[in-house]
């Protein structure tokens, strides 16, 4: 809030200089984007915000961060969260083993350093310098949070699944997400040269906290419209043939308004292409379908839903694909 | 267009969306960033910025759409500098805060129809017409905004024309009160639009406020559709509440074992301290219900709330009772609530309530559902019709179970009245109190929950 409009350590690089640019490279990646993935990307640098991304599993979170990590040339630290996460595992941790070997040599080299020394007193101040030297940075083993802040050349930090961690957890990243920096009692502030560009994803298994959620911007991701899983689709399996890729688009589409406990996420979908074109399949019928049901739906009771249906299904899918063309 | 913001961004909170001081200057700062000549651009990434949630991003949507379709309307081609000045003169043309009947009749011919819709939107503004907060107030800040138009001196003139009886003069009033008509009929949709903006949500919000605190023995049938959108956020709001972590730390009593295993990489010296955690009981809730008569309306609601809260609550076992007792749960998980309900209520509840019986079974069918980590919730009036309450067999069940909560529909002053046994079976429950809104079902299982945690 207090920060200037413009930090004058922000340079803007050539992917994130508009929000065309943002889509550009991402396609470039291999992403396809939206006009909101795009746009939240572009004002997460431009505000120095993090992007908290939420939506069903399998659309795509997590794949963002990698793609602008790939796209921009820029490291990707990639941080996932679980119940127990603490700051050692996060931010920082000092290298014990280290520290002991070094007291260990001190130990044996102790007569030389303090040769000389009649007083106690005087024995302490030369000793005095080595303690600095035990929690200094060369003892200190960066974890992701931290290793962000030091990137010279800017880095995407994925912080996945947000949602399993503690509430502490969360507390604990709002100094790194709104000032950039992390506090090392021992040494003082480090501050991000470059501040990372920031993803957060969540599944939404609790909800997060308001603090968060003020810090960063928000991008829901749902499921994406048949035309547009099209052309996901044919970017990450180019060999499917174009009526192939549009029946299986439009029974997936279908199969999503049914009443199941898990609808199939694009990666399912991906997986079916690939399926159907190792069974060298070049268009749908209900006996493939069936066959094939259990790559894109992972419960037994949804199996069970849908088998029944699939010729309704698939006929539904095939006029589909007929009237949109 | 920094006015413009904070007027939309007080639209948003009005129909409940939460945007705090930071997030405002956020969309500010946004503002810059994108620009605003791209409506749609200008749209998404204020959504990105002020709404929060998937439901936030809804309202957003909706919101963005009537509020800035009014601001095109209203706002003429120039720049908002030269809307500034054209306002003034405006204004300064019809003298000094005194309108006049010309005025008036100029902006409701719409000679200049950018003029007359910036005209009511100066005189919406000047009436408060962003106050409004019940579809009853608008007529009054329709009136609110003519009288800012002029009106009154028109109806003045109005009725010195009535008065003279020439054609001439009839042909004139005429004119006169049709222009009132057309610029009153366009004055009361803004003001429409205005509810819709800034008072619709707040209604909404007050009545399902009134709806939850009014007995649930006296809910109409438009009250009970309202009410499963209340019940479904209370229970949300309960498993937000209560969705804490199930391992807690016992600060003080050191894992000896695991933390000589976690430091064996620092020749036994002890840096990393485990400590003992304690796993956390699930939540187990058994729900025995009266389906006859009187009570059958509330334990719908009962089991609509935990129905939505078994996300939260996965261990739920509900059995309903009057002269026998059944498991519910397989019935409740393959219908449709409503349906399902009333299947339940014509197959169990058709007879006269006995206590005892009902005990019995859950004794003799169900006994194992019950351990040290259960909580009983019992739902029921009490009323055995003069059968024997079998006290010994509810003891036995308290005595086994973690706790039990009862819920009676009747106030305190009947219990024990006529052939109510509650007060006999009052010794044994953990607490037992007079459930008659939705209102008081929510704090019941809130506590029960709170035990858990």
């Amino acid at each position: 809030m207090t920060q200037p409009m413009t930090p004058p350590s922000l340079t803007t690089p050539a992917g994130l200089a508009s929000i065309e640019a943002v889509t550009a490279h991402l396609a470039r990646a291999g992403y396809i984007s939206t006009p909101e993935i795009s746009t939240a990307v572009f004002l997460a640098h431009h505000l120095r915000k993090p992007v908290l991304i939420e939506g069903p599993a399998g659309v795509g979170k997590t794949d963002l961060a990698r793609s602008l990590a790939l796209s921009m040339d820029i490291p990707l630290l990639r941080m996932q969260c679980y119940e127990g996460l603490d700051e050692s595992k996060a931010l920082y941790e000092w290298k014990y083993g280290k520290q002991l070997l070094y007291t260990q040599i001190l130990k044996e080299k102790i007569h030389l350093l303090i040769d000389g020394a009649d007083t106690l007193d005087s024995a302490l101040a030369k000793l005095s310098g080595f303690q600095d030297l035990f929690f200094s940075r060369e003892f200190l083993e960066p974890r992701p949070l931290l290793r962000a802040m030091e990137q010279t050349s800017g880095s995407v930090l994925l912080i996945d699944e947000i949602d399993k961690s503690d509430e502490e957890f969360e507390a604990l990243l709002l100094e790194v997400l709104s000032d950039y920096q992390v506090t090392v009692p021992e040494i003082g502030t480090i501050s991000a040269q470059v501040p990372p560009l920031v993803i957060l994803t969540s599944n939404n298994t609790r909800e997060l906290g308001d603090a968060l959620k003020r810090r960063c911007l928000h991008l829901h991701i749902d499921f994406p419209a048949a035309e547009l899983e099209a052309r996901i689709v044919r970017t990450r399996v180019p060999e499917v043939s174009q009526r192939l890729l549009a029946q299986l688009v439009a029974f997936i589409q279908r199969v999503r308004d049914e009443n199941i406990r898990k609808l199939p996420s694009i990666s399912e979908t991906i997986d079916w292409a690939r399926t159907l074109i190792l069974l060298h399949a070049d268009s749908l019928d209900p006996a493939l379908v069936r066959s094939t049901l259990n790559v894109i739906l992972k419960r037994q009771s949804d199996i069970a839903e849908i088998a029944p249906k699939v010729d309704a299904l698939v006929a539904a899918a095939l006029r589909d694909v007929v009237d949109a063309v | 267009m920094e006015r413009t913001l904070t007027q939309y961004i007080r639209a948003l909170r009005a129909a409940g969306a939460g945007v705090s001081t930071t997030e405002a200057i956020d969309a500010a700062r946004t503002l810059d960033v994108v620009g605003y000549e791209d409506r749609a651009l200008v749209k998404t990434a204020l959504g990105a910025v002020l709404a929060k949630s998937v439901e936030e991003k809804a309202l957003h949507g909706r919101l963005f759409d009537l509020y800035f379709n009014r601001e095109a309307g209203s706002e003429p081609p120039a720049d908002g500098d030269a809307t500034d000045a054209a306002d003034d003169e405006t204004s300064g043309g019809s003298g000094d805060g005194e309108p006049d009947a010309e005025a008036f009749m100029e902006l409701a011919e719409a000679r200049d129809p950018g003029r007359t819709a910036m005209a009511l939107e100066k005189a919406a503004q000047a009436a408060g017409a962003d106050g409004i907060r019940f579809a009853s107030q608008a007529s009054y800040f329709t009136r609110r905004m003519l009288e800012q138009m002029g009106v009154k001196a028109l109806e003045q003139r109005l009725i010195g024309k009535l008065g003279e009886h020439t054609p001439q003069a009839e042909a004139e009033a005429r004119r006169m009160m049709d222009a009132r008509a057309a610029l009153q009929s366009r004055a009361r949709a803004v003001v429409d639009e205005r509810f819709e903006l800034f008072g619709r949500a707040a209604t909404e919000a007050f009545m399902n406020e009134m709806v939850a605190e009014r007995p649930i023995g006296a809910l109409t049938r438009t009250d009970m559709e309202r009410m499963r959108h209340v019940v479904a956020r209370m229970a949300k709001r309960l498993a937000v509440k209560h969705a804490r972590r199930r391992k807690v730390r016992n600060r003080g009593q050191l894992d000896l074992r695991r933390t000589l295993r976690a430091n064996a990489g620092h020749d036994g010296v002890p840096f990393d301290l485990v400590w003992k955690t304690k796993r956390k009981d699930r939540p187990k809730i058994v729900a025995v219900c009266d389906v006859s008569g009187s009570v059958a309306q509330y334990v719908r609601f009962l089991l609509l709330f935990l129905f939505m809260l078994r996300e939260k609550v996965a261990d739920l076992e509900t059995f309903a009772f009057s002269n026998h007792l059944e498991d519910v749960g397989p019935i409740l998980q393959t219908r449709e609530f409503n349906a399902a309900m009333d299947h339940i209520v014509m197959q169990v509840g058709s007879a006269s309530t006995d206590y005892g019986v009902a005990l019995e079974d859950l004794e003799t069918k169900f006994g194992d559902v019950i351990d040290r980590r259960t909580t009983v919730l019992i739902l029921g009036d009490g009323r055995s019709n003069h059968a024997d309450p079998r006290l010994d067999l509810f003891q036995q069940i308290a005595d086994r179970a973690k706790r039990v909560v009862w819920l009676s529909p009747e106030p305190e002053g009947s219990w024990g009245m006529g052939d109510s046994c509650l007060l006999q079976y009052r010794p044994f429950c953990t607490h037992l109190s007079h459930a008659a809104t939705a209102g008081d079902i929510e704090r019941a299982i809130d506590e029960m929950l709170l035990a858990y945690d």
